[in-house]
Order: structure tokens, then sequence, then C-alpha cells
């Protein structure tokens, strides 16, 4: 059961930077991804501000036959995993085909793809709907395309948890692995950048209505007023140790060392929130106490009682101030099922440079939420071994996934003679 | 023409705010989580929340409600520029379903792992795999488990029809769907839902619980073929059924029913006849074989928790449930497939199967409670 799981491969599709590269260049500098959404005219709309990934070109990835069937998350999702792949230096064909899987999360489904689509049909019939429908828009289009990409044959799997499933994914793939699967790719990207797509994401109530892009999502601020969505996520190799090794891999971003989901109790109850048993159960999963944390990725709601309720879980398993807590996600909005996996690549990187990324846009949080927000500038100095990545979803998801650095001391003897240790 | 269920949300006990929340999707869940606590026996006060989890199928979730509000906010499909001050507070869950599996756990208050599985049309078996995985870890020790999916909407009738996949017979519906039957053009599409109660064995059978069935082993496999077609030669599914044999420590012999996947589509049907006699050998020519889809639709993601639920039943009752509609067999399809009547038989263990867009191809194996 206790077969390590290592990260290998980082693929990245973020408001601020397409690659991995790109993304903490821009993560660590502080250069936003938030602008006025340029798709559709948003004056009718209460708000229109969104991290958009604007420079992405599809046609330079994609096929044509693969565009017109794929709604743009899709194309989001397959470029990343391909990313992710080339990172991780992975000759598909080296492995047997039922040892590579893929496990994607997916909160919205091929939406802008869909409202097309309902668009011909009321207005020009059924004839009008494209034969590409009944798979663009289901929440198993990424996990389908990108296995029919790749040819990954082994377990695959779709999972919906909102923002919290994209780190279901990723624990999920860490279990299909200790079942027998070598190679897995995880993960999750959304987009819905249309205008029906936006109304959706308007109706929680819980957008920001404020209309200054560099401040307008500033989670755990005392201020803070609602959060941004935005587009794209990550995905990542993930590996059993021993198979990694064995095919020479130079470079292992961490180990998937912990994992756990809880579900708040109904609002009726006078049970306590279950957000600090999540990181309690991932920090007991990868047999690590609170102390052994370097810094904690913030789900970071941007509306006051939810951030309330996460430093409370923080500060509750920690002590007050006890751990560093960032949230670069103040720079690309909240992804929905990318926003996990998207903070995890953060988290790799982290460990990787030894720098801690700032929360950008909040500048004052509250004495009494006792939490040590990074703000203002990257935090260095200190090693980073091992990261706690939490993510919320709405009607009460809970997921924490820890990753604990790993490191390779190669003896040059070629392939199969790496060891490794955990730090 | 559709197999719609005859649901009536005040009549099942929902209250106007739960019908006013819910998509039809989440309605037919919870209605069905209700029954089976019940049925289950299981005071679910006695159970700590913590270790109380739901893994929930479905592939479309709430396609009704969303085609609806967009009727509304678009009148009619005649404004691109949706019209903001016609949205539904309950839009945003339409739109991403995660709020079904958390329906389902706030009926008995579970605080434990809660997902949605959505592989598309394998939703229900691997949905119910993925319980059983979680308490066989230790992660649960009961899963509300089971899928459900209302997609008989005019988005989905015309998508499907747009690849031919749903049989043109309208002016026949109880003939409709004709699994392995030469004449078979399509399936019909449904609506419908299954939820069951999943425990871990020597806590069922320490208070007491009437055991339908256990669930012997899961297994899945993917073709990565193409997002709709399937490959003639089943083998990604016959390797998900020899997988799941592994791991059940069964013999293909050991195998008295298959509930299987039986679309009543051309491809569909004969995919998985291959696919059964790769992953069953020879004794494919000797096990009842049947689709019930025959007679109440396939409903895409929900279906394969219903399918488990007949399993369990035809277990519980030593009956095989026949495939409808069923007079002349596809030279192709040339196994028993339990043609219009059903069979009285002590049944040891079932293979149920599932196939689906997106190429997922699982196999769920249910045995007599008791290992006997």
């Amino acid at each position: 059961m206790s077969t390590p799981v290592y990260l290998t491969g980082l693929g990245v599709a973020a408001p601020n930077g397409l690659g991995a590269g790109q993304f903490w260049d821009a993560t660590l500098s502080g250069r936003s991804g938030i602008t006025e959404i340029t798709r559709f005219d948003t004056s009718r709309y209460p708000a229109g501000l969104a991290g958009q990934i604007l420079d992405f070109a599809a046609e330079n990835y994609l096929t044509g036959r693969l565009r017109i069937q794929t709604d743009r998350s899709t194309r989001l999702a397959l470029v990343a995993a391909d990313w992710a792949l080339a990172d991780a230096a992975v000759d598909t064909t080296a492995f047997n085909e039922y040892d590579m899987g893929v496990v994607t999360s997916n909160a919205l489904g091929g939406f802008e793809f869909t409202h097309n689509e309902l668009r011909n049909l009321w207005a020009e019939g059924p004839d009008a709907v494209s034969v590409y429908e009944s798979f663009a828009w289901f929440y198993a289009v990424n996990t389908g395309q990108i296995a029919i990409r790749n040819g990954l044959r082994g377990r695959n799997n779709t999972l919906v948890a909102e923002q919290a499933g994209g780190l279901d994914a990723i624990g999920h793939a860490r279990r299909t692995i200790r079942r027998g699967v070598k190679l897995m790719l995880a993960g999750g990207v959304d987009s819905a950048f249309d205008p029906w797509g936006w109304v959706a994401q308007l109706s929680t109530g819980q957008i920001s209505l404020d209309r200054d892009p560099r401040r307008a999502y500033r989670p755990f601020d005392g201020t803070a007023c609602g959060y941004l969505p935005g587009e794209g996520g990550a995905f990542l190799v993930l590996e059993e140790a021993g198979s990694a090794i064995a095919r020479g891999v130079d470079r292992v971003y961490g180990e998937i060392a912990g994992y756990a989901s809880t579900f708040d109790p109904p609002a009726t109850s006078a049970r306590p929130p279950a957000l600090g048993r999540a990181i309690e159960l991932a920090l007991a999963d990868a047999g690590l106490q609170p102390a052994d944390i370097s810094v904690v990725f913030a789900d970071a709601a941007g509306i006051p009682a939810l951030d309330r309720a996460e430093a409370a879980a923080i500060s509750g398993v920690f002590g007050p101030r006890s751990v560093p807590v960032t949230a670069p996600k103040a720079l690309t909005g909240r992804l929905y099922a990318g926003g996990g996996p998207l903070d995890v690549a953060a988290a790799a990187l982290s460990i990787r440079d030894g720098v801690i990324p700032a929360t950008a846009a909040t500048s004052a949080v509250p004495d009494d939420y006792d939490i040590d927000l990074v703000v203002g500038h990257p935090r260095t100095g200190e090693a980073v071994t091992a990261a706690l990545v939490l993510a919320r979803g709405k009607c009460g998801f809970n997921s924490a996934v820890v990753l604990r650095a790993v490191a390779l001391s190669t003896t040059h003897h070629g392939k199969g003679a790496t060891t490794h240790d955990n730090l | 023409m559709a197999g719609e269920a005859d649901f009536d949300p005040v009549f099942e006990g929902l209250s106007q705010r739960e019908i006013r929340r819910m998509d039809r999707a989440s309605q037919f869940a919870v209605v069905c989580a209700r029954e089976a606590v019940t049925d289950s026996g299981l005071d679910f006060g006695t159970v700590p929340p913590e270790r109380v989890g739901v893994s929930l199928g479905s592939a479309v979730a709430a396609t009704t409600s969303i085609e609806r509000e967009y009727l509304v906010l678009s009148d009619a499909g005649r404004q691109w520029l949706v019209d903001y001050e016609w949205a539904s507070p309950h839009m945003f869950h339409y739109l991403s379903p995660g709020v079904m599996p958390a329906e389902v756990a706030w009926t008995v208050g579970a605080e434990g792992p809660v997902t949605l599985v959505s592989n598309g049309c394998t939703s229900g078996v691997d949905s119910v795999g993925h319980a059983v995985a979680l308490i066989s870890e230790g992660t649960a020790d009961v899963m509300l488990s089971g899928a459900s999916d209302t997609p008989v909407t005019p988005i989905v009738v015309a998508s499907l029809d747009a690849i031919k996949a749903t049989t043109p017979r309208n002016d026949d519906p109880e003939h409709a769907c004709r699994p392995f039957d030469a004449s078979r053009n399509g399936f019909v599409l449904a609506e419908g839902a299954a939820v069951m109660v999943l425990e871990e064995y020597e806590r069922a059978r320490a208070r007491g619980a009437h055991i339908y069935a256990e669930i012997a082993a899961y297994a899945a496999r993917c073709s990565a073929y193409h997002m709709t077609r399937l490959k003639a030669d089943g083998r990604e599914l016959a390797e998900a059924i020899r997988l799941a044999l592994d791991e059940a420590r069964l013999d293909p012999t050991a195998i008295d029913y298959v509930s299987a996947h039986g679309a009543g589509t051309k491809q569909n049907d004969r995919h998985e006849t291959a696919a059964l006699k790769l992953g069953l050998g020879e004794h494919a020519y000797r096990v009842q074989v049947s689709s019930i889809k025959s007679m109440i639709g396939h409903s895409l993601g929900a279906i394969g928790s219903i399918e488990i639920a007949a399993s369990a039943l035809a277990i519980d009752n030593s009956v095989i449930p026949p495939t409808a509609n069923l007079h002349e067999a596809d030279p192709e399809c040339d196994l028993d497939y339990v043609p219009l009547v059903a069979r009285e038989a002590r049944i040891g263990s079932v293979l149920t199967v599932g196939s689906g867009f997106g190429g997922f191809q699982s196999a769920l194996v249910l045995r007599r409670p008791g290992g006997s």
C-alpha cells in the first residue's frame, strides 16, 4: 500500500503563464493574469474581471480535426497534459499500454461548446446540432480525449467536487498507482467564459464586483469581497517511485505523501466544518507532524466568512502564525477543477527553488485570523521540504494534499542505479 | 420516445424547497438514497459521520435544468448575451454537479469522502467501484453509492440523434430496444437512478443486516481508441473482465450470470460479445447473459448502478431477468442471452459490465453473501 508516488512532470496552462516556467516567473514577480473579459461585452453584467489565458493559440498544438470537436477547456487540458508528459520526459511507447492512466477533475464541462449547440438547437433546429456535442460537453471529455491522444489504457477516472475535485484527482491517481498502474496523468482544467457560463458563475453571489483588477480578489484581506474565476489548470505526471527510478528520471519534484478528503456537515448542523480534519488526516497519511510542513497553499475563497473558517482550521492544526500561508491564485483567479493541481504545481516549484510566492493582492489580514500570510514579496531563505495544499468546493468539499521533497542521489552508473531518500 | 420514470417529487416526499433547489437527477438520487437508507435498516446515528461517504455517478448530471434555464436566460435561443436578471440562484450547481453527491450526503449527514464520478455511460459501475475501494482501503466504513441521470431533454436527444446512437423506432417504444437481435438499430434514451448502502462485510453481518450481495471485485480499462466508436475486438473490456475475476479470485466458470451492457446498438453488442468470449473463454458460451436495457432503456451514467442493483436482486431472488425483444439473434451475437423469459436459477456470482463514450470499459463482480 505504501509505495511512494513521485511527481515527475508538470504541465501548466494558467492565466498568468503558459507552461510551468512562465507561470512560475509570473507568480514570483507578481504578474497577474486578471483582466477585463475580452470575449464578450460584459457591460450588462455586474462583474467583468477574470483570469483569462490570452495567448493560447490552439492551432499551434492541435489539429483542426481535434479543435472542431473540443471545447476550449479540453484544448487547454490536452496541451497541458502534453506538456506534463514532455516535462517528465515520458516515452509512452516504452510503457505497457495498461501501465498508464489518466484521472481528471472537471467542474464545468465543455460549457462554451454546449452554449453554442443549445443556440444551434433552439435557433435553427435539431439538424444544426454538432455531431460532437454528445461528447464535447460531458464531464468525462478530458479524460477520454487525453487517453486517446496518449494511448492511456489503464484505469481512468473523472471526479467532480467543484474546486476540491482537482486534489481528489491527484489523490485518486496515487491510489491507482498503488493498485498497480505505473504512471498516471492527474489534474484538471476548466473554462467557462461565454456569457452563459459567466452568468452561471455570477449566480453564486460569490464573484467579486470590485472593478480594480489589481485588488478585486484579495483573499484573507479584511476587506475581501468575493473571488474572481479564472480558466486553465495543470496536469501532473505521477509515477510509482521504483518505476520512475528504473526509467532513469533525473528530476523528481516531490512525493505525493499525503491526501485526504472530508465533507462539511449540513448547514443546519451544530457540528464543526471538516477542513481541519482533512488537514489532520492528510498529515497523518504522510506520517508528518505540523512542524514538518514548510508552507500551506490555501484554498483562499476571498469571502470573509470562508477565509476566517480556513484561517481557523490552519491555526487550529498548526498553532497561531506557525506556518507560512500563501495563495498565488490571487494572480490567476480560482480555476475550479484546475485550481488544486495548479497549486500543487506551485508547491513543487516552491520546493525546487526554496521560495514561497506571495499572495499578491492582499494588504491587511485581520489580526484575529492568526495566520502568517506571505504578502508583498516572495519569501526566501529557508528550504521548503514539505507543502500542504488545500482546496474547498462549494457545497462543503474539503481536500488536502501533502507534497514532500525527495532527494535523488544519482550515482551515474546508468539506468536503474539511482538511489533515493526522502528528506 | 424514451424511457421516462413515473416520478412525482411531491409524492416521493421532497419538500417544495428541495424541489426548487434540486435538478431532477438530484431529486432521483435523493429519493433513492432515502429508500436505500430505510431498506438497509442501518441507524446512521450509530455510525460516526466521518466514516460515512458518498460516491455517486452521473454522465450528464443536471442537463434538464441547464437546458430549461438556458431557454429562459436566452429567450429561447434569441440572445447570445444571456439575461442575468433571469438567472436562477441554483444555476451554478446545475453547471457544476458536485451538488448531486452533496445532496445525498446531506440526507444522512455524511462527513467522509464525497464525490461525483462522471465517466459517461460507465459512471454507475465506476462510482460503486470507487465506493468499494474507499471501504477496502479503510477510508470509510459505510458508503452511499449509486448513480442518477435524467437526460431526456432536447439537447441530449438531438446530440445522440446526430450520431445515430439512438434507435429511430419511435412508433413502437416497447419493442424499440432489441439488444443482440439482428434487427437492433440503436439504444433507447432513458432516465433513472439507483442508490445502495455499502458496508464492510463483518460490520453488516454483526448488525444482522439483510445482505443482498457482496461486491467482490471491480476493474476498469480504457480503449483509448475513439470518443464514441468501439474497436470490434473488445480486448480492453475483456482485460477489465479478466482483472476483475483475478481480484475476486474466481475462475470464469464461477460466473453464473452476466448482466450485459447490451445497449442495443450494432457496435456495442458485437463488441461486448467479443469481449465476453475473450474474457471468459469457453465459459462465455455456457453462461447466461442478459440486458435489462431491453426493458428500461439506457439511462447513461445511471444504468450501471441500476444493473448492479438488478444483479444483487437476481442473487437475492435466484432469478435471472430476461433480454426482452430478442427474437432473432445476430449471427455475430451467439451467446445465451436469456431471450424473452426470466429464468429461475441459483446464482453464486454475477459479472456486470459497462462500456461508454470516452473509451471507458468497466467490470464488477457480485457474489452471494458469505462466499457460498
